[in-house]
């Protein structure tokens, strides 16, 4: 190919579609980390159906995969440029994520009568309108694969797995990529079948070369820009496994054994697979009976002295609800972390959502204040983890943490931090033999109290469900249980004097103010930036410590004429927002539909209200 | 697997040491205050550290105890004893974990987490205080209430088959069972030091009267007057006989277990069963422990079997991941795979 065919681009978004089990999720990972490795910056979002394998080429079945590489990337990006569809099922189901004019590559080979039937379709999709619209490359996909496969011996099944390594290959002649770190991937990966390696490189060369033969999409060929990125050492990284290395650093930094007790649960059961695998750095892992028993086993573990902690989603939460009850009373460590997904009830349990906000804030019965943050980003799961862990440790509460499926699942490039440049981690703990020792005496500063571990001499005491005194013993007095409700609250109120302020981004000056919170903040940025680049002003704020709030977060928005507060719910932060700053007047902006914000329509809908 | 986590010591503890100061709060007469006094006698028998002692429970009656014990504890919340002490041992396997819990904790809100506590075999100590009742919420029907019994919630009877705790832990491929009554303190403790010493999961049944909301539900077999004729106490290795004049005893026909009297149809000694408490295979012992009826109840350790707790292997292969673990640090991890300088 020749260098004056090349387009250079800021950003690129590929989309991978096929039946479950075709490889997209594959396909995907090694492209964004093809693309990581030449210098992109990257953020990728599997998009995946709750059943393993939905029937053959039919439109419940389709898996996808959308890859974002560029030079600064916020989120997965909102429409594709490129679009793979291995099947007419994926083709019908993923089309609508392409942008006009985006390529399209589908296998021909998979475009039959039979399949286009099952897929719903009833006559050749391929129309001229839609010639017009898109760039289709009908690649003979399978055919190509089994001849391969043939040539090398191998079944027809086999083969057929590596059709993946076609489109991919496809791909990295269109981004302008070569194919040398795959091949070391595949060689990695296959060490010990050295036939599948030989097989997926050469379906992956033939993939490329093919797209090299092709005059059509010549005129496609995109240079993405590399990342201005700080000096460091990078990695890829999913939510869900920053969130499992978040909570080992912290028990290395805290010296306090980890603990995770948990139930499988999508979306949050990789923060459990994950920590599985570290038992070597002592991860003390258990898989529970039921999700009552993960959040129990957890207390159980804190009481004795564990940085413990659960993993779970909605339906999950629901079922802990008493035991954080539990938790709160005792006043001991935890951190639980909801990978939220849509609800309510099983719901939408592959896709992603933030409508566990107001279960996470006041989802037990009496007075029962806890520690509330959420994560940003794939990789600041880390971040957030860490110091959910340091919260609960230094404020002994529990602390909920926040992250979703789109997060979880979702990857970013990840600056690997060195565990020693981490804040400290203090545990509070009692010291044996203290003879002023009492289970609830307080830190006055933190109102925190120490935490004793069965083990230490002198110490003996009981804790439990039943309201205590401060020294210890059971009591029902009345003044009493009006003073630990009054304790239990304000140790948690305190927690904002060790936080930091809030900021603002984007224009501060401007009259509209976007707040967002959590998992929404890749979309929320871009759209900010981009506006205030097309010279309309917005400023903007995004929560990370929801309960308690920073201290200046009514400062903030009392500032503002206008506020629109942007979640992935019915408006529960602006609900909670509201119950707090009752003078300030906020419009909500609500997404329930299992999916991530799009830039282009939080851009729609700020620009609609500062028109307004 | 032969390994023990639990510090001994050589103080000499009297139960006034394993005493609190808290008030006791049972009802004047509850059979409670028997098994609490057969606990605090076990305690100085067993050496075990005292600061490493956890007396975990769950709701009820029964699960007020760790406040009337001077050990570390924690009252759970209904049904989830198990499911704390789990995370108790895991996190600390050098503590003596024990559990308290009632029928209704322990088999219908806490159902769950007993018969996969019992399942893994976790090195827990748990104590079923059973009165057949709901007591702490005045009188409901529990899954152990006898079929057809009148209480507050089945005012025209039950028509629930009830439980046998002892069943529903071999079911669950137990390996300790023992059962005793509230009125027999000391094999009480007995049976305690022996689930003490048991490396695994053990299970203690205490028939229990609650004198308020079920009196003398198990009066039928607890009556002096009756007691030695329907209850037989088990012990390993020695022949199951039984009855005020020791006379009668246990023999397996072919078929099921029946009882018999030394002297009578040219029955002797030989002709009783031995029993066994260590065999594997569960069939006697789910004999042994459904006996009632026309048999005598069985009381002591029913079965006492020897595997690998779930405590033991946790922890070996806890070292053996720490031993072989090519990362030495979280940086080491962090640092692991695909990682490029920018």
């Amino acid at each position: 190919m020749s260098k004056e065919q090349i387009v250079n681009k800021d950003d690129l978004v590929v989309r991978f579609a096929g039946d479950s089990g075709d490889g997209m999720q594959l396909s995907g990972t090694l492209f964004s980390d093809a693309a990581a490795l030449t210098g992109n910056d990257i953020a990728t979002f599997p998009d995946y159906p709750a059943e393993i394998r939905a029937p053959h080429n039919t439109v419940a079945g389709v898996s996808g995969y959308q890859v974002h590489v560029g030079s600064h990337i916020y989120s997965s990006g909102d429409k594709c440029d490129i679009l793979v569809a291995m099947n007419p099922a994926s083709f019908k189901s993923q089309l609508k994520w392409a942008k006009k004019g985006a390529t399209v590559i589908v296998d021909a080979d998979t475009f039959t009568p039979e399949a286009l039937e099952k897929a719903g379709y009833k006559e050749d999709p391929f129309t001229e309108e839609f010639e017009r619209a898109y760039t289709i490359v009908r690649a003979p996909i399978t055919s190509f694969t089994q001849r391969i496969g043939q040539d090398q011996g191998a079944d027809k099944k086999t083969a057929d797995k590596s059709r993946n390594m076609f489109a991919l290959g496809m791909i990295f002649f269109l981004t302008n990529k070569t194919l040398e770190k795959t091949f070391a991937y595949l060689e990695r990966k296959f060490a010990k079948k050295p036939d599948v390696v030989k097989l997926n490189k050469a379906v992956l060369t033939e993939g490329y070369e093919y797209a090299e033969k092709l005059e059509l999409i010549h005129s496609k060929i995109v240079e993405v820009a590399k990342a201005e990125m700080p000096k460091g050492r990078y990695r890829n990284i999913t939510g869900n496994v920053a969130t499992a290395w978040g909570l080992l650093a912290a028990s290395e930094r805290s010296g306090r054994r980890l603990f995770l007790g948990s139930y499988p649960i999508t979306p949050a059961t990789d923060v459990m697979v994950e920590l599985s695998k570290h038992k070597g750095l002592g991860a003390r892992v258990f898989q529970a009976e039921d999700e009552i028993a993960g959040i129990c086993s957890a207390i159980g573990a804190s009481y004795a002295g564990a940085l413990a902690c659960t993993s779970t989603s909605g339906p999950g939460l629901s079922l802990k609800s008493e035991a954080l009850g539990l938790a709160v009373m005792t006043e001991l460590p935890l951190v639980v972390v909801d990978v939220q997904r849509g609800g309510p009830s099983t719901g939408l349990p592959t896709k992603t959502e933030q409508s566990d906000l107001n279960q996470a804030l006041y989802g037990r019965n009496g007075e029962a204040p806890l520690i509330v943050v959420a994560a940003s980003s794939s990789a600041n799961c880390f971040y957030w983890a860490y110091n959910a862990a340091k919260l609960a440790l230094e404020h002994m509460t529990p602390v909920i943490l926040l992250t979703d499926g789109y997060l979880g699942n979702g990857s970013q490039l990840f600056r690997i931090p060195k565990v020693a440049d981490l804040p400290s981690i203090t545990p509070r703990l009692a010291k044996p033999n203290d003879p002023d020792y009492r289970p609830f005496r307080r830190d006055p500063e933190t109102f925190a109290r120490e935490w004793a571990l069965p083990g230490m001499e002198g110490l003996r005491h009981r804790v439990g469900g039943l309201e205590k005194c401060p020294d210890g013993p059971l009591s029902t007095d009345p003044e009493n249980h009006a003073l630990m409700v009054y304790n239990r609250q304000e140790k948690v109120n305190r927690v904002a004097n060790y936080i930091p302020d809030q900021e603002v981004k984007g224009n501060p000056d401007a009259d509209l103010l976007v707040v967002g919170w959590g998992g929404t903040a890749g979309a929320l940025t871009l759209a900010v930036e981009e506006m205030n680049n097309e010279g309309k002003k917005v400023a903007y704020t995004h929560f990370n410590y929801i309960c308690p709030l920073p201290k200046n977060t009514g400062d903030i928005l009392r500032k503002y004429k206008k506020i629109v507060v942007c979640e992935l719910n019915n408006g529960q932060f602006a609900g909670y927002l509201r119950t707090q700053f009752p003078e300030c007047t906020m419009t909500q902006y609500n997404k329930v539909m299992g999916l991530p914000f799009e830039v282009g329509e939080l851009k729609a809908e700020f620009e609609r209200l500062l028109e307004k | 697997m032969e390994r023990h986590f639990v510090p001994k010591t050589d103080a000499e503890y009297t139960k006034i040491d394993f005493t609190s100061d808290q008030m006791v709060k049972w009802c004047p007469g509850c059979g409670d205050h028997a098994i609490l006094a057969s606990l605090l006698a076990a305690f100085p028998k067993l050496h075990d550290k005292k600061e490493n002692i956890c007396m975990v429970s769950g709701i009820g009656c029964s699960s007020r105890i760790p406040y009337y014990v001077d050990t570390y504890g924690f009252h759970g919340i209904h049904g989830r004893a198990c499911a704390i002490a789990t995370g108790v041992k895991l996190a600390n396997p050098e503590l003596s974990v024990w559990v308290s819990m009632g029928d209704g904790d322990s088999m219908a809100i806490g159902g769950n987490h007993l018969i996969h506590a019992v399942r893994r075999n976790q090195d827990l100590d748990i104590t079923i205080f059973n009165n057949e009742i709901y007591g702490l919420t005045k009188g409901q029907y529990s899954p152990t209430t006898k079929f057809g019994q009148v209480t507050k919630t089945s005012p025209f009877g039950t028509i629930d088959y009830p439980f046998n705790p002892g069943e529903l832990v071999m079911g669950a491929q137990g390996t300790f069972f023992a059962r005793t009554l509230d009125c027999v303190p000391a094999l009480t403790t007995d049976i305690m030091v022996r689930a003490a010493e048991h490396d695994g999961t053990s299970v203690i049944e205490v028939l229990q009267n609650c004198m308020i909301f079920n009196d003398k539900t198990h009066a039928a077999i607890t009556d002096r007057a009756v007691r030695d004729d329907r209850t037989i106490v088990l012990e390993h290795g020695k022949p199951m006989i039984f009855g005020k004049e020791k006379n009668k005893g246990l023999r397996f026909n072919g078929r099921q277990l029946e009882a018999v009297t030394i002297g009578e149809n040219g029955i002797t000694i030989d002709d009783i069963m031995v029993h066994d408490e260590t065999t594997e295979d569960t069939g006697i012992h789910m004999m042994l422990a459904h006996m009632g009826g026309d048999l005598p109840v069985a009381l002591g350790v029913i079965r006492n079997v020897k595997k690998p707790s779930y405590t033991q292997l946790y922890e070996r292969q806890m070292d053996d991941c720490i031993a072989n673990c090519k990362y030495k640090c979280v940086d080491d991890l962090l640092n692991s795979g695909d990682t490029w300088e920018v």
